[in-house]
């Protein structure tokens, strides 16, 4: 390692290995090779940066440059400017659309400005499939220091002192939960780790695993240590295949180097991890319905109580938390709940990670300090909506969560501001809205996820969710009533009251609080029969403006079921009786003669 | 009815790892994750197979096979192609091009063309929100696809379809 004198840095995340930066780090290895420098400069295939917009990414030590949207074509040219010469190639730098600038260092960019790394800390930084690098950033110091000078007790204690919540939505104190499983009576006690990620839109949980998966061992090892667990399972989705390979890679790792095993680091405690795949089914996210499907079955969830704590998986006490959560537990370990409890706010301490996603510019991963404002999240950060478009609402919390409004911009992210609005902090995802999007319609994409994921197992949740769905197809086809929106409401209420798990008892939450923000938006498709944001197909009428049609055909001869008639240079028309509303005409035409209403 | 291919040696290969388990108790899912690896599907006689094997009722098994959106008793086309309908793909038009999908193969979400050239699933999410909308072709991701780009994308797939590239 001494006589490297510069690491090339390439995103291998899921974002921008689909942009190909397999192919970029594979032409850098061959450039460099060319120029025979392959002994004094090396590639380094790290985790996600979090700028998934600018992919691929390609970052520079130490000069510390930043480089965006690298081709592999471009590879060639970093090679011959930068690492030979020493010349920074600006073309391939990130161009602030609002200074217009170009930033060699990320620090300055404005998407990571405001963030804060904790969870995050080495995505970006260390090859993830090197459990050197990750030592030579502390990695596995905390399990020592909790091996070494810690009793399980004192371990607890640190957690519940910190104010470390459940990040894998409910919130529930971390400490609790651990301190629970640890005074529950039994022998064999298991630790789990939840990387159901199945909040669609949202990846933060896969890009830790990703980019650092020995900060989840690690932390599963120090919560084992504390309640007194010997083996941990990580259940995670099979729908992620580079995640499952380097948790693999990192597990063999830590065995070998007797971080993970028998005997850690030559004290009596031994614990073993394995991985568990899910199959797919979005209620394996419910901690006992997890619990059922690493024992083979139908991912059902149990009553309870009885908790996991007292009997999880195989009946046996059982400490189950989130891929995110696990993340922030060596850094509390080493730097302490004093330094952990400063950041965030009253209630909410430490950072939050989300996937930003949606018609905003700068799609990627953050992590901000709890308590930062939603305008701050999506205007800074975020770099505001695509297309010079208005910000209509953030999602947040997936199929769980609700809607926000422009009226709660200024609402600090933390556990209860975002509850007292009726979304939820939820797993992080983050999905921004902007004028043409229907909230109607909205909810009612959320609604058909929860109907399809629904196990059936309790009444409310699955005859109850496929009803409001079929108001909610009513409404947008625009057949409902006014007594519909009622009903809409009195039935999301009784399906949060009376669901068995978290599933069903969130499920109404997207129709329910596009209901109370978008009020007007229902409203107008029941009474005028008009979707405003023009996303309901069946409500839109198209049909061409005869004074500025200039009759050049375009539209008649892209129409796919012909029902545009006119002569040519003359005006032409639409049959509203024959149009199957498909907005090819729409699109096509050259003077925009054709409207939408 | 598809005939399975090579049955011996797939169920062979199937035995072999159930007979390695360390613990059968709580196996299943593992199981048929390894079985449809080894078979492309789970069709009813693989199904009776695990069940026989693992000493658990069939019905079990079928539960656990319906239950997972990511087991299949029916076979799937050779060029799989699913369209990513998460919420970022959604809002920024993934319908369209599902649509448009359908259109041009002629099936719809869960079926396979007649020629077994290609099936077409939507999915929740492979995490390239970036790229959205995004659909991936046997596990090839395709960003920023609009409906226009669907056809060019089906035809570089047919023009390889003689040969088996898996």
């Amino acid at each position: 390692m001494n006589n490297l004198r510069m690491h090339i840095l390439v995103c291998g995340g899921t974002g921008c290995v689909s942009s190909d930066s397999k192919a970029v780090h594979g032409r850098f290895v061959a450039e460099l090779a060319k120029h025979k420098m392959d002994k004094e400069v090396q590639v380094v295939t790290t985790g996600c940066f979090g700028f998934c917009e600018q992919g691929p990414i390609v970052k520079i030590y130490p000069d510390n440059i930043f480089y965006t949207k690298v081709a592999p074509a471009d590879v060639e040219l970093i090679v011959k400017e930068h690492v030979v010469k020493g010349r920074v190639v600006e073309k391939l730098l990130y161009h602030d659309p609002e200074k217009g600038t170009s930033e060699a260092e990320h620090r300055h960019i404005p998407f990571y400005k405001s963030q804060m790394r904790i969870a995050l800390r080495n995505c970006g930084i260390i090859d993830p499939e090197k459990i050197d690098d990750y030592i030579s950033v502390d990695g596995y110091a905390a399990l020592g220091k909790a091996l070494e000078s810690m009793t399980p007790d004192l371990v607890v204690e640190e957690i519940k002192r910190s104010g470390l919540r459940g990040r894998g939505g409910a919130g529930f104190p971390t400490g609790l939960k651990w301190d629970a499983a640890k005074k529950a009576a039994g022998a064999k006690k298991y630790v789990v780790c939840n990387a159901d990620e199945g909040d669609p839109g949202a990846f933060m949980d896969r890009s830790v695993l990703e980019g650092d998966p020995h900060s989840v061992l690690e932390a599963m090892a120090i919560c084992g240590y504390a309640i007194g667990a010997d083996e941990g399972v990580i259940y995670i989705r099979a729908e992620y295949p580079l995640a499952v390979e380097r948790l693999r890679i990192a597990i063999a790792q830590a065995e070998e180097y007797g971080l993970l095993g028998g005997n850690i680091l030559g004290s009596d405690f031994s614990f073993h991890i394995r991985i568990n795949l899910g199959a797919g089914a979005f209620v394996c996210g419910e901690e006992t319905a997890l619990l059922n499907s690493i024992q083979g079955s139908r991912g059902e969830p149990r009553t309870r109580p009885p908790f996991p704590a007292q009997k999880g998986l195989w009946l046996a006490p059982t400490n189950n938390n989130n891929v995110e959560t696990y993340a922030n537990i060596c850094p509390i370990i080493l730097k302490g709940a004093d330094w952990y409890s400063s950041i965030g706010t009253e209630k909410s301490k430490g950072t939050k990670v989300f996937a930003l996603a949606g018609k905003i510019n700068n799609v990627g991963l953050v992590e901000v300090p709890m308590g930062t404002t939603i305008r701050e999240i999506v205007y800074g950060i975020g770099g505001g909506i695509r297309g010079d478009k208005k910000f209509k609402a953030l999602q947040t919390g997936g199929p769980s969560g609700g809607c926000i409004s422009n009226e709660n911009l200024d609402l600090p992210v933390e556990y209860e501001s975002l509850a007292s609005v009726g979304s939820m902090m939820g797993s992080g995802g983050m999905i921004i809205l902007d004028e043409d999007d229907c909230m109607v319609n909205i909810a009612k994409f959320y609604l058909e996820f929860t109907v399809d994921e629904s196990c059936g197992k309790c009444t409310p949740c699955r005859i109850g969710n496929r009803r409001m769905h079929e108001i909610l197809e009513r409404i947008t086809q625009g057949n409902g009533t006014m007594a519909d929106l009622d009903e809409l409401k009195d039935l999301g209420e009784i399906i949060k009251d009376c669901s068995l798990c978290g599933l069903g008892q969130t499920a109404p939450n997207p129709v329910l609080s596009t209901l109370r923000y978008f009020y007007d938006e229902y409203e107008a498709h029941v009474k005028e029969k008009k979707c405003p944001a023009g996303a309901c197909k069946n409500l839109l009428k198209y049909r061409v403006l005869p004074e500025k049609c200039i009759g050049c055909t375009l539209c008649a001869r892209n129409c796919p079921v012909s029902c545009i008639e006119g002569e040519r240079k003359k005006a032409h028309v639409i049959d509203s009786e024959k149009c199957i509303k498909c907005g090819v005409c729409y699109s096509k035409c050259p003077v925009k003669a054709i409207v939408r209403d | 009815m598809h005939e399975l291919k090579n049955a011996d040696q797939k169920y062979a290969q199937l035995d072999e790892f159930i007979d390695a388990l360390p613990e059968k108790d709580g196996a299943l899912i593992m199981t048929l994750h390894k079985a449809q690896e080894i078979f492309g599907y789970l069709p009813a006689e693989v199904q009776n197979h695990v069940a026989h094997k693992l000493q658990i009722p069939a019905s079990k098994v079928y539960g656990v096979v319906t239950f997972y959106s990511f087991f299949t008793t029916k076979p799937k086309g050779r060029f799989k192609i699913n369209v990513c309908m998460g919420t970022a793909c959604f809002v920024r038009d993934s319908q369209k091009v599902l649509d448009e999908i359908t259109k041009e193969l002629q099936i719809k979400v869960g079926e396979n063309t007649p020629d077994g050239l290609f099936s077409l699933d939507a999915l929740r999410c492979v995490g390239a929100c970036g790229l959205a909308p995004v659909i991936s072709v046997n596990g090839k991701v395709y960003g920023r696809v609009k409906p226009e780009d669907v056809r060019n994308i089906v035809e570089e797939h047919m023009s390889m379809g003689g040969n088996d590239d898996e």
